[in-house]
């Protein structure tokens, strides 16, 4: 056995990798409810990946025959609707765990120095995800499917000086959305931003374990270390937390499983009745709404008016809205980092941020009216505010002291 | 409880415990993704035993049918054919349909049939898969003249085989060619892919 | 702490649940079919039903014969005798006799495929629409619908409406629409079941890792740990 392993080691860092990041890699010892979204992200990428692998292997990327492949999946195949029902649930259970653990860092200050690179690259990590999402989402080719595809494409069609209809085509392979969009999704939705995302994570983690976690404290547990060079508020990762997030993940498994055996629909949140309609060109469907997931952006396009006849400026509203996440790190100008010694004012502001998330994506599946969309307007509003405001209201109010080391709960 | 106390027997136990317990459940999940590897209900209904009406088939007549995807030879053979059948023996690999799952034990015979007359083979060479041609002309020349009594060849790799699907020695086939399972439903309708015996069940 | 975590997920849970975006945009009230997939004679009765009034114009073409004959019970022979009118093979989808061409004039368009409209309508709209037909002599048939303005339809159950029991009517609507929702997803006849066994399992294996869990936490707790100030 060691023989083997030295033999390994030669040629492979196999006992230096595992070290360095389970056996010996150091993780605050206080970690609390919010830290098991990372892992379970994780996991639920590795469920895409396997369920995606075997849904291809019966999938027909072809406008004539996907939707009829869907159902062939769903009915002729042993446990097609089990594998179709796991990553369909995985779509929306991954943006729940993502928009979790993003609010985690919001509350600990996870995005402060030295982690910005780590934020900005789990910020990429997200867009590629929502990118990922819509182009499956198009590939059942129902009415939803091919209505979204549509309105969503057609975002790109106000580019000004004439670029738009170019892109727009461009992206289509076509003149409006049809077999070579199809083939086209299917293949960057199987292959090419799997890949993204995979190198990603990889990133993501490495980066991580450089600077190594923050914890609720918000305190740097290498600023306290013991002769053997060990940090005082440190345990190692393996087994500590690889018992922990085992638990996490049981009870992550225990909600996804409801929902995938029990309602797998979720009411419409997760599938959407009409795209159990074929993609028909020539009817849209009464009510359309992205999923969930993409709502609170696709309510900040609405808000915004057109102006010169140009839909440009509520396009460049709702990329803005996603986009500003990144400057984070650099918004904030406050000396602490956990919400539980931030001044008031921040606790205020975040409270209000998440609360404006939550309407902004509960507006995006209503049918628009003048109130409704009024109060897009305002919400839009208040979503910026946060951002531009940050540097405000994170400078002012008066902090608690940050203890030297992690505290118990 | 103090430090002195930790019980790593507990410990132990809990991780064989959850590992044996985690592994089981892997093995449930590989259930589903196993199975979705297996003909489908579209497959299988494709699959389907076929129905052959064989009353207008006339002697030294094949019709080549389809079953899961294979051609099924159905030919009729006259007294001439079924005479030379039993002389060929010496020139054959295995006359005597040694090979059990060749055929089924219902076409274990010397015409290798139900119905003497009626010929039902599996029509793929069992050499590396081709569909060998119908010869059934006696004394072909290019398949060695006054020998030949009629039978099958394979353009691939020049295997030969006798009207009741027998391999002949020296060829690159080895076995004799497949039987499949099939009944007569009345005299002149055959239903490939159902034995007699599941048939009357 | 605690507290703030559970207010916010709370409240994104009720927004989540209270608001139903898969609602329809027509303001016709539908009744409640109140059907039951785990009633197995009810969907026999709607799969005949359904195989002698609406399999004539009506695909289900993503239902196999034979699916319906194992999963609701109904033997090979019944199924072959009784109930298929369109095909005689028992694997084949379930297809109806229309001819490519005719419908268009008969109907001014092809009768829907029927295989998903349990999810994509849902089960009150098939009940409240199949009961909602009147009389109307401006429409070829003699009747509309109030469910779907100008259905091109004819009110097929019209012989069950005039000879039946109001209730008996409504239990053979019941019947037809609870058929429709099992044949819009075979599936929900086994995936309640799997959970419960699936959810059991995972149960156990919860109780173990959180054991597990602890027994490794002692360590943490009782200061093994913990730095040597």
């Amino acid at each position: 056995m060691d023989n083997n392993k030295n033999w390994i080691n030669q040629r492979f860092p196999l006992t230096k990798v595992w070290n360095e990041h389970l056996a010996e890699y150091y993780t605050p010892r206080n970690f609390n409810f919010w830290y098991f979204f990372g892992s379970l992200a994780m996991l639920v990428l590795v469920i895409q990946i396997v369920t995606g692998i075997f849904l291809a292997m019966h999938y027909k990327p072809d406008a004539a025959l996907a939707f009829a492949s869907i159902e062939y999946i769903m009915r002729d195949v042993d446990w097609g609707w089990l594998i179709r029902y796991i990553h369909s649930t995985g779509a929306s259970a991954f943006f729940i765990v993502i928009y979790l653990h993003m609010y985690r860092g919001l509350l600990y200050g996870s995005y402060k120095a030295p982690r910005e690179l780590i934020w900005i690259i789990g910020m990429v990590l997200y867009i590629a995800l929502m990118a990922e999402a819509f182009m499956g989402y198009v590939l059942p080719w129902g009415q939803m499917s091919y209505w979204g595809a549509k309105v969503i494409i057609n975002l790109f069609g106000s580019i000004p000086f004439g670029f738009g209809e170019l892109i727009v085509e461009f992206i289509l392979g076509d003149y409006a959305v049809d077999d070579p969009t199809l083939n086209r999704f299917f293949s960057l939705h199987v292959i090419a931003i799997p890949l993204i995302l995979v190198i990603l994570v990889f990133i993501h983690i490495v980066a991580l374990h450089t600077v190594g976690s923050n914890n609720p404290d918000g305190v740097e547990i290498k600023k306290n270390k013991d002769k053997n060079g060990i940090p005082k508020d440190g345990i190692p990762f393996h087994p500590y937390y690889s018992v922990k997030d085992i638990m996490g993940v049981v009870v992550f498994l225990m909600i996804f499983s409801s929902i995938v055996f029990f309602a797998p629909a979720l009411n419409g949140y997760f599938l959407e009745a009409p795209n159990f309609v074929e993609a028909n060109p020539l009817v849209t469907p009464t009510h359309i709404a992205p999923l969930w997931y993409l709502t609170p952006f696709y309510t900040v396009l609405r808000a915004v008016p057109p102006l010169f006849d140009s839909q440009l400026p509520g396009v460049l509203a709702m990329f803005a809205a996603l986009l500003i996440l990144i400057a984070l790190p650099w918004l904030d100008r406050s000396k602490v980092k956990s919400i539980r010694y931030r001044s008031w004012p921040y606790k205020v502001a975040l409270g209000i941020f998440v609360v404006t998330f939550v309407i902004l994506g509960w507006l995006g599946m209503q049918a628009v009216t003048p109130l409704y969309s009024l109060l897009a307007q305002i919400f839009t509003v208040i979503y910026f505010a946060f951002f531009i405001l940050m540097p405000w209201f994170t400078s002012i109010g008066k902090t608690k002291p940050v203890p030297e080391r992690t505290t118990e709960h | 409880m103090s430090e002195q106390t930790i019980d790593l027997k507990k410990r132990r136990f809990l991780t064989g415990a959850t590992s044996v317990v985690g592994a089981i459940g892997v093995g449930f999940v590989l259930v589903p993704f196993l199975s979705s590897w297996m003909p489908s209900a579209r497959a299988k209904a494709a699959g389907a035993p076929v129905d052959v009406d064989i009353s207008k088939l006339e002697e030294g007549q094949l019709v080549i049918n389809m079953w899961r995807k294979k051609p099924i030879w159905i030919f009729k053979r006259d007294k001439t054919v079924l005479d030379n059948l039993p002389t060929l023996n010496d020139s054959l690999t295995d006359p005597d349909n040694t090979v059990e799952k060749q055929q089924p034990a219902y076409a274990k015979n010397l015409y290798r049939s139900i119905n003497p007359e009626i010929a039902v083979i599996t029509g793929i060479c069992t050499h590396l898969g081709c569909s060998p041609t119908y010869r059934p002309e006696i004394g072909a020349a290019d398949l060695g003249g006054d020998t030949w009594k009629g039978g099958f060849y394979c353009p691939c790799h020049g295997s030969k085989f006798d009207l009741s699907g027998r391999v002949y020695k020296g060829v690159p086939a080895p076995i004799n060619l497949e039987i499949p399972p099939y009944h007569f439903v009345t005299d002149s309708l055959i239903r490939i892919g159902v034995d007699p015996a599941a048939a009357t069940s | 702490m605690n507290t703030r975590l559970n207010t916010t997920l709370s409240a994104m849970a009720a927004l989540l649940i209270s608001f139903n975006v898969g609602a329809s945009g027509t303001d016709i009230h539908l009744e409640a079919a109140n059907t039951d997939i785990t009633d197995q004679a009810s969907l026999q009765r709607g799969a005949t039903s359904f195989m002698n009034n609406c399999s004539g114009c009506h695909s289900i073409e993503f239902m196999r014969y034979n699916r319906i004959a194992k999963d609701l019970n109904i033997s090979k022979e019944d199924m072959l005798n009784n109930l298929m009118f369109n095909s005689e093979k028992i694997g084949s989808p379930i297809v109806s006799s229309m001819p490519e061409k005719g419908p268009k004039d008969w109907f001014g368009n092809m009768p829907p495929d029927l295989s998903l409209t349990g999810r994509a309508r849902g089960t009150d709209w098939i009940y409240t629409y199949l009961k909602s037909f009147y009389a109307d002599d401006t429409r070829p048939y003699g009747v509309n619908n109030h469910v779907l303005k100008n259905a091109a339809m004819p009110d097929i159950l019209w012989q069950s409406k005039r000879d039946k029991s109001a209730e008996a009517f409504d239990q053979e609507v019941r019947d037809i629409t609870n058929f429709l929702d099992y044949v819009s997803e075979p599936a929900q006849l086994i995936r309640y079941r799997i959970g419960v066994n699936v959810l059991g399992f995972l149960f156990v294996l919860f109780i173990l890792s959180y054991l597990l869990k602890q027994a490794y936490w002692q360590d943490v707790k009782y200061g093994k740990w913990r730095a040597k100030d």
